[in-house]
C-alpha cells in the first residue's frame, strides 16, 4: 500500500500561480467572485502565499505554494463530530460532502487553514460548468471541502495497474498542481517507496516537514530556500 | 439580625393570606403588562427570525465569517448563554445543599435561568451549521471522540436534570394555585400530579429535590468544563491550555451570579418584590460574586503570563493581537468590567446598593461576553506562520440572532411569571414555619457539648 507525499522545491517556485489555476480546473473548484475574495472568502485548495521581506529599496519576495499538508495523525479528524472527515488507508485525508454538517469544526482545528468552506452556493459562471472534471464531484452549499491529493487520479491509476496485474509504477500518477508545475519545483509519489523520487528528495539535508513539532506528521515537505 | 426581631412580633405560622396573594399576584391579576411585553417581545423575536431567513435561503455567506475566522457571533453567544446557565441550577443546588437559609426567594428565579438560557445556547450551535438540515447526523453517524458529541451529551443532560429540579419544587406551588381556581385549570390540574400534601409526598419530594441537588452539581460543572475542551482540545495558540475547564467554569458561574442579580433586580421593581427579596440577599450574593471576580482575575493573569513567559512566537502574535493590537479595546474593556468596576462597587458597602449592584453585574454580563469573544476570534483570526491574519465584522443576521437571543430570555421571564409563582411560596411558608426552629437547633449543635455530669 502507497503511502502518497509530495515535495515542494522553493528554490524552484516562481510564484507563477499555474499549480492554483490548474488546481482550480481539475477539482471544480467554484469560483467566488471578487467581491467575496475581499471578504477573505477567497476559495482554494492549494494557494500560493507571499512572504515580503528586506528594505524598501531592497525588497525580497519569496512564494510558498500551501495546501492539505495530508497530516498522517490529523488534527481535523480527530474533532470532526460525525465521520465526514477521515484518513484513508493510503494517507490522505478526504472529506465526505454528503454528511458533513458544516460546523466547521475541523476548519478552526487545523493548524494548517487547510479547509474551505462553501460560504454560498457554490457557482461556476461561463462555461465553467460545461468543463468541470467528470471525475471530481461537486460540492452543495454549506460543507467543508479540501485538497485531496488529486485521489481521483490515484484510483484511475490504481485500477490500471491492476488490470495489468502490476504495481504502480513511480511517476505514472501525479496531481494536477505538480503536472502544470512548469519549473518541476513539486513532486508527487509513494513515501514508502525508498526509491521513489519524491522519498529521494524528502530525504535531501533542505527538506522539512511545515509545524513538525505539532506532531501532525505531515506529508508534504518543503525543500528550504538557499539561494 | 432583622430577620429574628420581625419575627418575633409575626405569628409563627406560614404565610398569610396577603402574601399568597402577593406572591401570586402575577399569575393572578396579570394586567396589560404581561399582553403587551410578550406582543413586543414576540415582534423582536419574529423579526430577528426573518432576518435569519437569509441565511436559510443564502447560506453562511450573509454572516461576517470567512478564513481563517470560521466562527463567530453563534460561538460567543453559545459558550455565554450556556455560562449564564450556571446561575441557576448551581447556585440554587450550592444554596440547597449548605442549607443557607436566606436562598429560599431566590432559588426559584435561578432555576428558571437556567431552563431558558439553556434553551437559547444550546440552539445556537445548530444557527452556526451550514447544513443545519443534516443536524440529525450527529445521532446517526456521531463519533463519540468529538468534543462536539461531549458538549451534545453534557447540554442534553444538563437540560433534562435541570428542567426536572425546577419542576418537583415547582408542584407544591403549582397545586396551590390548582386550589385557587387558577386558569388555565386543566394545565395546574396536569401539572399538579395530584398533589394533596400529604406527608408521604412531602417526603418523597424533599427525597426527589435532594438527590438531584447532589446530582445536579457535577452536571453543571461538567458542561462548561466540556465546552471549554471545544477549544482545548485543537492545538491552536491561545486554546490550547489545560487550565480551560476551570477558567471556563469560574467564568461560568461568575457571569451567573451576575446574570441572577440582574434578574432579580429588574423582578423586584416589576412585580415590587421588594419585601421577599431584600439588601440581605444582595449582599450576599454580592460577596459571591466578589469572589467570583477575583477568581477570574487570578485564572486570566495565570493564563496570559503563562502565554507571554513562554514567549512562542505563534502564542505571542495572538497574545498581542488581544494586548496591544486590534483587539485591545476589547481585551482591556473585559478587564475593566469583570473585575475593576465589581471590585470597586462590591467591596465598599456604601457603594454597595441595589444601583449599584445592579450596574456591577451589568458589567460582569459584559465584561464576560467580551471575554468569550476575546477567546473566539483572535485565535482563530492568527493561524500559524506563514498565513496571514484574518478580520471578523458581525453581520446584520448575526446581531438579530444576539438580540433575538435576548428576547427570547426575557420572554421566557414573562411567559413563566405569567404562568407561576416567581418566588417559590411552600419553601417560604416551610422558612416560616421551621426554618428558624432548625437553624437554631442546627447553631446549637455547632456549640461545644455540654460538660458532663460529673458522677
Amino acid at each position: 500500500m502507497a503511502r502518497w507525499g509530495m515535495t515542494i522545491d522553493l528554490d524552484r517556485c516562481t510564484g507563477c500561480g499555474n499549480c492554483m489555476a490548474a488546481c482550480h480546473q481539475e477539482n471544480n473548484l467554484a469560483a467566488v467572485g471578487a467581491a467575496e475574495t475581499q471578504e477573505n472568502r477567497a476559495f482554494h485548495w492549494l494557494r500560493v502565499l507571499r512572504e515580503v521581506s528586506g528594505e524598501e529599496a531592497n525588497l525580497e519576495v519569496t512564494y510558498k505554494p500551501v495546501l492539505c499538508v495530508q497530516c498522517d495523525n490529523p488534527p481535523c479528524v480527530r474533532v470532526c463530530p460525525v465521520h465526514a472527515t477521515y484518513r484513508n488507508e493510503e494517507g490522505i485525508v478526504g472529506q465526505v460532502y454528503s454528511r458533513c454538517i458544516g460546523c466547521r469544526y475541523c476548519m478552526a482545528a487545523c493548524p494548517y487553514n487547510a479547509k474551505v468552506f462553501n460560504w454560498y452556493e457554490p457557482e461556476w459562471p461561463g462555461d465553467l460548468q460545461r468543463k468541470a472534471n467528470p471525475d471530481v464531484s461537486l460540492r452543495p452549499k454549506g460543507v467543508v471541502e479540501k485538497c485531496t491529493f488529486c485521489h481521483h487520479r490515484v484510483i484511475r491509476a490504481r485500477e490500471q495497474a491492476r488490470a495489468e496485474e502490476r504495481e504502480i509504477r513511480d511517476g505514472e500518477v501525479t496531481t494536477a498542481c505538480a503536472e502544470s508545475c512548469p519549473a518541476q519545483a513539486i513532486v508527487f509519489g509513494d513515501l514508502d517507496d525508498p526509491d521513489s523520487r519524491v522519498s529521494r528528495l524528502a530525504r535531501s539535508p533542505r527538506a522539512y516537514r511545515p509545524h513538525a513539532d505539532l506532531g501532525t506528521r505531515p506529508k508534504v515537505v518543503y525543500l528550504a530556500q538557499q539561494e | 439580625m432583622s430577620d429574628e426581631a420581625s419575627h418575633e412580633t409575626r405569628p409563627a405560622h406560614g404565610l398569610d393570606a396577603v402574601d399568597v396573594s402577593d406572591l401570586l399576584r402575577s399569575v393572578e391579576r396579570p394586567g396589560s403588562g404581561f399582553r403587551v411585553a410578550t406582543t413586543l417581545l414576540l415582534l423582536v423575536l419574529l423579526g430577528a427570525w426573518v432576518i435569519f431567513g437569509r441565511q436559510l435561503l443564502y447560506g453562511l455567506g450573509v454572516t461576517g465569517l470567512n478564513q481563517p475566522v470560521a466562527w463567530g457571533f453563534y460561538i460567543v453567544n453559545f459558550v455565554i448563554f450556556i455560562g449564564i446557565s450556571h446561575a441557576g441550577t448551581l447556585i440554587s443546588a450550592i444554596l440547597r445543599l449548605s442549607n443557607a437559609e436566606w436562598r429560599r426567594p431566590i432559588t426559584r428565579m435561578a432555576e428558571v435561568i437556567t431552563v431558558v438560557v439553556l434553551g437559547i445556547g444550546g440552539f445556537h450551535p445548530v444557527l452556526d451549521l451550514g447544513r443545519p438540515d443534516r443536524m440529525l447526523n450527529i445521532f446517526s453517524a456521531g463519533r463519540l471522540q468529538s468534543p462536539l458529541l461531549w458538549d451534545v451529551s453534557a447540554i442534553t443532560a444538563y437540560f433534562m436534570a435541570s428542567t426536572v429540579y425546577l419542576y418537583i419544587p415547582l408542584i407544591p406551588d403549582i397545586a396551590l394555585l390548582r386550589d385557587r381556581g387558577a386558569r388555565p385549570q386543566w394545565l395546574y390540574k396536569f401539572m399538579a400530579w395530584g398533589w394533596r400534601d400529604t406527608p408521604r409526598q412531602r417526603k418523597v419530594l424533599e427525597r426527589a429535590v435532594s438527590i438531584l441537588m447532589v446530582l445536579v452539581i457535577p452536571i453543571a460543572v461538567s458542561v462548561h468544563t466540556v465546552i471549554s475542551y471545544i477549544f482545548a482540545m485543537t492545538l491552536q495558540p491561545g486554546w490550547h491550555s489545560t487550565i480551560f475547564g476551570p477558567y471556563f467554569v469560574v467564568g461560568a458561574i461568575f457571569s451567573g451570579i451576575a446574570a441572577l442579580m440582574m434578574v432579580m433586580i429588574v423582578l423586584r421593581k416589576v412585580f415590587r418584590l421588594e419585601r421577599y427579596l431584600k439588601q440581605i440577599h444582595f449582599d450576599n450574593l454580592s460577596k459571591l460574586l466578589l469572589i467570583m471576580s477575583l477568581f477570574w482575575f487570578y485564572f486570566t493573569f495565570s493564563e496570559f503570563l503563562t502565554a507571554f513567559f513562554g514567549n512562542e512566537p505563534s502564542e505571542m502574535r495572538v497574545f498581542f493581537y488581544k494586548f496591544s493590537g486590534p483587539y485591545a479595546p476589547w481585551f482591556w474593556g473585559m478587564v475593566v468590567c469583570n473585575f475593576l468596576i465589581p471590585v470597586v462597587v462590591l467591596s465598599f458597602r456604601r457603594l454597595r446598593t441595589i444601583s449599584g449592584i445592579f450596574i456591577a453585574s451589568t458589567a460582569v454580563v459584559i465584561g464576560m461576553w467580551l471575554e468569550r469573544l476575546n477567546i473566539v476570534v483572535p485565535s482563530l483570526a492568527n493561524p500559524r506562520l506563514p498565513y496571514p491574519s484574518g478580520f471578523y465584522v458581525p453581520s446584520l443576521v448575526e446581531w438579530a440572532m444576539f438580540v433575538g437571543g435576548i428576547a427570547t430570555f426575557m420572554l421566557g421571564f414573562v411567559l413563566f411569571a405569567r404562568f407561576f409563582p416567581l418566588i417559590s411560596v411552600w419553601e417560604l411558608q416551610e422558612g416560616r414555619e421551621q426554618a428558624v426552629r432548625e437553624t437554631m437547633e442546627r447553631v446549637e449543635s455547632y456549640l461545644p457539648d455540654p460538660r458532663p455530669r460529673e458522677s
